[in-house]
């Protein structure tokens, strides 16, 4: 049982005065505390969210009024340390907020924490952290995944009734997977990425990682939507997204062909398959469905994320901002070693491999073709959602890894974004939902539906949630 | 020095980059302050031209729409699809690490203006025009072991005009320059203020004895036609020279030093560098409705060359012509051809107008220095019209108080009054005139005698007279008139 009330309800109750947001905050930083050897938080915000706390029960309102919240440590939370787990930010505060918290704290939510990630959201499972590596709730000799684990295995943790991801290839979802936790990410541009440190621009999405679907929809209806600070975001749906319909009977759901082949664990297979039967039986129409490129999305992902990498990690130069080399005597030196002793392995690895495909003579044969074969990928998906109102598969390979285990072979670490980056590339919304275990480890259900369709996406898993139970 | 006949074997090439800054309230892609001019340095930098973490580029409309005037103003139409893309590089005056410009879909495809060269037009091609956000200021004190850098100017829209390499000689990019200053002024697309470095240009020059081309430098960074003008007839020579001597010319950036009036190598091009450039994700496409561009095309002013053509056909010549070209940007503020504008399907005032201007209303303003009260030019020059077509004023009295209203505090309510208290209004009285020549005549037997002999040159003396006695007053094609009269001739 969760520590925590609905979202909905922790407001409506601090609003009628029978919940005290100082209460709540001082719930979450227990718990926190309590639970700090999960290495899930960066940093507490104390003073900053006492401060709101008293605040806002002081008039209590907002539709998120006195809910703690957690934020991944890529989002700039106003004066508050914002490192996204990279030795080249550390002790770098934010002197400006994203849009999402400010929107966020605009209803009464209140940041309590910022959590763990890979450095830079590189990464499958926060091992790639310049500080830390964080637990999964379930068995903490396995990874939490990544790049969003601190978020996810702070709300299976109960540190807070919501933490916020940031997804460009699966970081919110794999971690929730791994963690059994919702993880929701939103159509492209539906919430602006103004104030959220850039991994690959081009998919870099913003989400909720909750305990369920509603929470999941409530929060993301208060921060989508269009935004002057982010000129590729988009109109939220008119209807929002915190009252849902009931929709499942009747829908049709195309399980993906190539989702379901050789390379997904038998155990995680079986329990997709469960849930399917399940769906079925509830009334919804269940077809196979092919797309054929897919075999070819994680190469195309992993050519145009770094690329938008290498170019996004320009600004981390040493001469404005965070960690500088203090011994250079020249302009180049300064450069190359602020950046050689600033960054991790894994962002040097992307910064590599991006600029290397974007130099003069590979440009062609690697990011214009990338793209060529991520329109193809566009194209396919929009003709499935075409004849099917929903996308299905699982959402990682397999349950949580080692520790440990994939560290020293990025391919097989990249792997595990195989089932997740299509989403991505394609900027349709895609949601994973807790489908029971193996290996008493959580296993997650993907689902996916077309551009704009969050709603409907958001309504269908709620209710496949219930069945799920 | 080279001798003609070896500098006449060589055919020059020239090519020229043009950087105009766009004349917006704020920078390309942040809501900040986008005159630099007097700011203290690094005052007008938000987070976003900082390269903060998370900052996020949103495109200025209103750069977009004056770009797209500009492109109407260079002989073209904007493309209906264009894109931003990110160059990079490393420099402390580029915070993000990469300058975001357009790369292969600009805004602006080809186009095309006419220069006129000893009487000859030419017509000189656009390749492409894009929108660019410009770098900070970086400076090297002296003698210091640090630099200073002044964020004021990253981010400011620039429009970078490329031109084919259609010009041939120093003149011929000179005239370009100015032509290119005047449409960007005539389309309020940008103030050009040259001395404040708001257009900027590159030239690259080559020289060849054949038909294929040489090898070119780029001298970057004139910031006045004449600069452009001397720093191509530098380069002409110094090429010449160097392949005179068998020595090659080297593929590299050059700077101007104005002092010495001479080129200098910055630095050498050899190794062409990877700029990587990536469509900039951040930056949605830019896709112009046919409503849009419509809507701006209607609002366009008449630019340059048409202009040309209105006052040549009102009988101004070459010079007069371009006084008033110059004179519409150079005294913005007195709105001249929009006055000319309300009156050109009038002909003859719109003639007798167009050559006050050009004759007493630039001149005067030209030595006019501090703040002048605006004085209702049209209901002035009308009036004027009206007096001189009566007959009541001469030429010259035109002109003097045409100077007198220009130079007043406001207009006077009865400008015939005005003039007669100033002693302009001429005596068109045939009786008053006749005596006055008579008594002219009786002065002068001498020139009398003159005009009766056949030599007309003396009337003009006696009509001299005539002004002199009458003090000015005196209708002067009247007073010859009753000269001939007189004298029966």
């Amino acid at each position: 049982m969760s520590a925590w009330l609905p979202i909905s309800e922790i407001a409506r109750l601090v609003q009628t005065g029978e919940l005290k947001a100082v209460d709540l905050v001082e719930q979450a930083l227990a718990t926190i505390s309590e639970k700090q050897d999960y290495n899930a938080i960066i940093v507490t915000l104390e003073a900053r969210a006492r401060e709101r706390a008293m605040a806002i029960d002081a008039q209590p309102t907002g539709r998120l009024a006195g809910v703690p919240f957690i934020a991944k440590d890529n989002f700039l939370v106003f004066g508050a340390d914002t490192t996204a787990a990279s030795n080249i930010l550390r002790g770098f505060e934010a002197p400006y907020q994203a849009t999402a918290i400010e929107r966020l704290e605009a209803e009464g939510a209140i940041c309590v924490a910022k959590a763990n990630l890979d450095a830079f959201a590189h990464g499958s499972s926060t091992e790639n952290s310049d500080f830390m590596t964080t637990k999964n709730p379930y068995d903490t000799s396995r990874v939490p995944g990544g790049s969003s684990g601190g978020s996810a295995a702070a709300v299976m943790l109960d540190m807070a009734p919501f933490a916020l991801g940031t997804d460009t290839g699966g970081s919110i979802r794999l971690p929730a997977s791994y963690c059994g936790a919702v993880g929701y990410k939103p159509t492209y541009g539906l919430v602006s990425r103004s104030g959220v440190v850039a991994m690959a621009s081009s998919t870099d999405v913003i989400g909720p990682i909750t305990k369920t679907v509603a929470d999941a929809a409530l929060v993301l209806d208060v921060m989508s939507g269009r935004d002057d600070l982010d000129g590729t975001t988009i109109d939220a749906d008119p209807a929002g997204y915190a009252e849902l319909e009931k929709s499942l009977a009747g829908k049709k759901v195309g399980v993906i062909k190539e989702y379901m082949a050789e390379g997904v664990a038998p155990e995680v297979k079986a329990q997709i398959e469960a849930a399917i039967a399940t769906i079925k039986a509830a009334g919804a129409a269940v077809v196979e469905v092919s797309l054929p490129s897919l075999p070819s999305a994680l190469a195309v992902y992993y050519i145009i994320c770094p690329a938008e990498v290498s170019s996004n990690l320009s600004r981390y130069d040493g001469q404005r901002f965070g960690h500088s080399y203090a011994d250079a005597t020249s302009l180049e030196e300064s450069y190359k070693k602020s950046r050689s002793t600033g960054f991790g392995k894994e962002a040097k690895r992307r910064i590599m491999i991006g600029t290397y495909v974007l130099s003069s003579g590979y440009y062609d044969a690697y990011y214009k073709k990338a793209q060529t074969v991520r329109t193809k990928l566009i194209n396919e998906f929009n003709e499935a959602l075409q004849s099917v109102d929903f996308l299905l598969g699982p959402t990682a390979p397999d349950i949580a890894f080692k520790i440990g285990e994939n560290i020293d072979d990025p391919l097989k670490m990249y792997l595990t974004d195989i089932l997740t980056v299509a989403a991505n590339l394609v900027g349709v919304p895609s949601i994973s939902i807790p489908a029971g275990t193996a290996h008493d480890m959580p296993v997650g259900l993907q689902i996916m539906a077309a551009q704009r369709h969050d709603r409907q996406l958001l309504g269908f898993a709620k209710e496949v949630e219930g069945l799920l139970v | 020095m080279l001798k003609p006949e070896v500098r006449d074997q060589y055919t020059t090439t020239i090519g020229i980059e043009c950087h105009v800054q766009l004349k917006t309230q704020t920078k390309l892609f942040s809501a900040v302050g986008n005159d630099a001019r007097e700011a203290p340095a690094n005052t007008l930098v938000s987070h976003i031209d900082f390269g903060m973490p998370g900052a996020l580029p949103v495109l200025n409309q209103e750069a977009l729409r004056l770009a797209v005037k500009a492109a109407f103003a260079l002989g073209t139409e904007p493309e209906r699809f264009s894109k931003f893309d990110r160059k990079h590089y490393f420099y402390p005056d580029l915070p993000k690490g990469y300058q975001i410009s357009q790369y292969d879909e600009p805004i602006i495809g080809k186009g095309s203006l006419q220069i006129t060269i000893d009487g000859e037009v030419r017509t000189i091609g656009i390749t492409r025009a894009h929108m660019e956000e410009d770098a900070g200021k970086s400076t090297h004190p002296a003698g210091k072991d640090y630099s200073l850098v002044d964020l004021n100017r990253a981010g400011t829209p620039l429009l970078e005009i490329v031109s084919e390499p259609d010009m041939h000689s120093a003149a011929e990019a000179k005239a370009y320059a100015r032509e290119l200053y005047l449409r960007m002024r005539y389309a309020d697309v940008s103030d050009a203020n040259l001395y404040y470095g708001n257009m900027r240009f590159d030239v690259n020059v080559s020289v060849s004895k054949t038909s294929q081309l040489g090898t070119r430098s780029e001298t970057k960074n004139l910031n006045s036609f004449r600069s452009v003008e001397k720093a191509i007839e530098y380069e002409v020579n110094r090429q010449i020279e160097r392949l005179e001597k068998g020595e090659a010319i080297v593929q590299e950036t050059r700077g101007w030093d104005d002092a010495k009036q001479r080129t200098f190598s910055q630095r050498s091009k050899e190794n062409a560098d990877d700029y990587r450039y990536m469509p900039d994700p951040d930056i949605p496409p830019v896709v112009l409705s046919e409503d849009y561009i419509a809507e701006i095309k209607a609002g366009m002013p008449v630019m340059p060359d048409v202009w040309r053509q209105r006052l040549s056909s009102l009988g101004l010549d070459t010079a007069q012509t371009e006084t008033l070209i110059d004179a519409h940007v150079d005294f913005a503020d007195e709105h001249y051809l929009e006055l000319l504008e309300a009156v050109i399907d009038e002909g003859p005032l719109a003639k007798q107008l167009a050559t006050w201007l050009v004759n007493v209303d630039v001149p005067f303003v030209r030595e006019q220095s501090g703040e002048r009260q605006p004085i209702e030019r049209l209901t002035l020059y009308r009036a004027v019209a009206a007096l001189v077509s009566a007959n009541k004023l001469s030429s010259t009295n035109a002109k003097a108080l045409i100077i007198d209203l220009l130079g007043a505090a406001s207009l006077p309510a009865n400008i015939e009054a005005f003039a007669t208290d100033k002693g302009y209004i001429q005596e068109s009285d045939e009786g008053a005139i006749a005596a006055i020549v008579s008594q002219v005549i009786a002065d002068n037997p001498k020139a009398a005698e003159d005009v009766k002999a056949g030599e007309m040159k003396a009337i003009g003396f006696l009509t001299g007279q005539v002004m002199k006695l009458s003090q000015g007053k005196a209708n002067p094609a009247l007073a010859g008139q009753l000269i001939r009269q007189q004298l029966g001739v």
